[in-house]
């Protein structure tokens, strides 16, 4: 497998490195709530499993989480997509403050952020007094987790696809207009099919951040069972009554579940990849 | 499609990319815009592709003035320096790609845009090259797809930023025949960007010279070689030997055989082919060294030392066919007389 005159020296160590790592942080931990539930010494039978998964209020709290995710990452994805394009190709001022704010996400603790956003549109609150006057109740509702992880997760977005607007090359749009091509169907045809790839990797990283968002979203969500109840706060409800079993569940469904929505995410990408540009495997002409 | 440019200036900040550009471009014609990188060549297709809106000054495609014109309503095509090919499509699809964003009433149905998008690859002579996506091709291949596409929607003018300037000497050579021969067979009016006086020599049928956003001068290439207007397009176009004008340059031009007149200049330009040496009869005639001599292939470069200023050696340099060359039997270190046959006199600033 591994060629012999490989040209880049230290390959075994830093394989090794990595498995150690990988193994150590990710697979470990993973793999022991996979064995802990399925053990046959284990809380957990599988009725028991059943039971717990299809009990109402946790079916409906699997539905606020992943569709309040979905809904938050597609908007961030429009979003983010006018943010980054809006910094890479337009001369503002303060450019670099605003790049600059975008990161705050990333480095604000998730509790802060859950805070001032409920009190930003609490009933009471500055956006919330108004909106409420609209006839829109934002806070404590479904609308309320979707505004929070739209919140973390644009970062996610603006960032994987801010690199690929500007290697994107303009003279491909300029020579699409010289051909005739409208503004409309230039973004269409050009700018869209060149970015999708990175736009569906700055979503399903939205999205998988916006499925295990906690701090964030239980301040603002009111948290009513049926309506507004999160998984992870189901699992915290469940650890604080000492329901181990219930909580391995519940988690390991969710982690099933965002494993299946990320590898089909990828399969779509790497299909796009074969069928655009084919860059794994060039074939190199030798004539002019 | 002829092309009238009046007064075109156009500025960065504060910097002046042209100034005053007044320039006509007959119907049919291979038109090179020739000049050192940043003199404004590429501003000037721009703006003549409508890419670039210019300061002032009119843009007259066919007699009508299209300056604050879209480029898509200039029936121009553009074929850019590193290809802009559209990489998330085949060949086949970059070529159509003009076809299929027309307005749905004068779109060809599929079955015309097959055809003709066939007809150009085989114009480009890179039909089995269809189904392949732009990363699979080389330099050269690319360079022609971009100008199949360009051509697909039947430009009148086709407008070419530095053509060959990424591609290697030889492929290079090779595109510039092809170029022509298209351009004969076509009879589109082109204008190309080169910073390359070879490649604007053996290409084009005009040149336009630039220097720091001003024409210098415009001609066929023999009217530029052979009459340049001033020092910097003598000094561009082709080797030259530059002497000023001091007392004892003068001595041994004239000595050379060269009749200094003109008061006003103060300099004097030989090309090294004008530059003729005989082997020197005794060493008091002599007005020179041979110091070294470098194959150009049919032509020998000489490389001649004479006394200059306060005794330092100059040099200068000759060119003659090779087998003159070996029947002056000459060696590293000989003396030879140098006859000047022409030259050119300018008024430096």
């Amino acid at each position: 497998m591994v060629n012999k005159t490989n040209i880049l020296p230290a390959f075994k160590p830093a394989l090794g490195f990595t498995l150690l790592y990988l193994g150590l942080v990710v697979l470990i931990p993973l793999s022991t709530l996979l064995f802990k539930t399925l053990a046959p010494d284990s809380l957990l039978s599988w009725q028991g499993y059943i039971n717990i998964i299809s009990n109402e209020r946790v079916q409906a709290a699997f539905k606020v989480s992943f569709l309040a995710a979905l809904l938050a990452a597609a908007i961030a994805l429009v979003l983010g997509f006018v943010i980054a394009w809006t910094l890479v190709r337009y001369t503002i001022p303060a450019k670099r403050f605003f790049d600059a704010i975008i990161d705050l996400p990333f480095a604000l603790p998730t509790a802060v952020a859950g805070i001032v956003l409920a009190s930003l549109y609490a009933p009471n609150g500055l956006l919330g007094k108004p909106l409420t006057e609209l006839g829109f109740k934002v806070a404590f509702t479904p609308a309320g987790i979707v505004i929070a992880l739209i919140f973390i997760g644009l970062p996610f977005v603006v960032r994987t696809i801010e690199p690929v607007l500007q290697e994107l090359d303009t003279s491909m749009e300029e020579a699409a207009s010289s051909m005739g091509a409208s503004r409309w169907q230039i973004f269409q045809r050009i700018i869209f099919p060149n970015v999708f790839p990175a736009a569906l990797t700055g979503f399903a990283m939205a999205f998988a951040r916006g499925v295990g968002e906690y701090g964030s979203v239980i301040f603002i969500a009111g948290n009513m069972p049926y309506i507004s109840e999160i998984v992870p706060l189901l699992i915290i409800t469940k650890l604080e009554q000492y329901d181990y079993a219930g909580a391995t569940a519940l988690a390991l469904t969710m982690l099933l579940v965002s494993f299946l929505l990320l590898l089909a995410i990828n399969l779509v990408q790497m299909l796009l990849r074969r069928r655009t540009s084919e860059t794994l495997a060039p074939i190199v002409a030798v004539t002019p | 499609m002829s092309i009238i440019l009046n007064n075109i200036s156009k500025r960065f900040g504060n910097f002046a990319a042209l100034n005053n550009i007044n320039l006509e471009i007959p119907e049919g014609e291979l038109v090179a815009l020739l000049g050192p990188s940043g003199c404004g060549k590429t501003t000037l297709l721009r703006i003549i592709a409508g890419l670039e809106r210019p300061d002032s000054g009119q843009v007259l495609l066919k007699g009508e003035d299209k300056t604050h014109k879209d480029i898509r309503e200039r029936g121009i095509g553009f074929v850019f320096q590193h290809y802009a090919l559209f990489r998330h499509m085949t060949v086949f699809e970059n070529i159509a790609f003009g076809l299929r964003v027309k307005p749905r009433k004068q779109r060809p149905n599929e079955t015309e845009i097959k055809k003709k998008v066939h007809a150009l690859l085989e114009l480009v002579q890179l039909d089995w090259l269809h189904d392949r996506y732009p990363d699979q091709l080389s330099g050269g291949q690319r360079q022609r797809i971009a100008l199949a596409r360009a051509l697909a929607v039947e430009p009148e003018v086709l407008l070419l930023d530095e053509p060959f300037g990424a591609l290697d000497a030889s492929v290079r050579k090779d595109l510039r025949q092809w170029l022509r021969h298209l351009h004969e067979n076509l009879n589109v009016t082109s204008i190309f960007v080169t910073h390359d006086q070879e490649e604007a020599m053996e290409v084009a049928s005009r040149v336009v010279v630039f220097n720091h956003g001003n024409l210098e001068q415009q001609g066929s290439p023999s009217e530029i070689y052979d009459n340049p207007v001033n020092e910097f397009v003598s000094r561009f176009i082709g080797d030259t030997n530059v002497i000023t004008l001091e007392k004892h340059h003068t001595d041994w031009l004239q000595l050379s055989g060269l009749v200094i007149v003109p008061e006003a200049a103060n300099s004097v330009h030989i090309r090294p082919h004008d530059l003729e040496i005989t082997k020197s009869s005794s060493d008091s005639a002599a007005t020179a060294t041979l110091k070294d001599w470098q194959h150009l292939g049919a032509l020998i470069r000489i490389e001649l030392a004479k006394q200059g200023a306060n005794g330092s050696p100059e040099t200068l340099y000759a060119e003659m066919p090779n087998e003159q060359f070996k029947r002056l039997q000459l060696s590293k270190g000989d003396k030879v007389e140098c006859r000047i046959r022409h030259a050119h006199w300018f008024d430096a600033a």
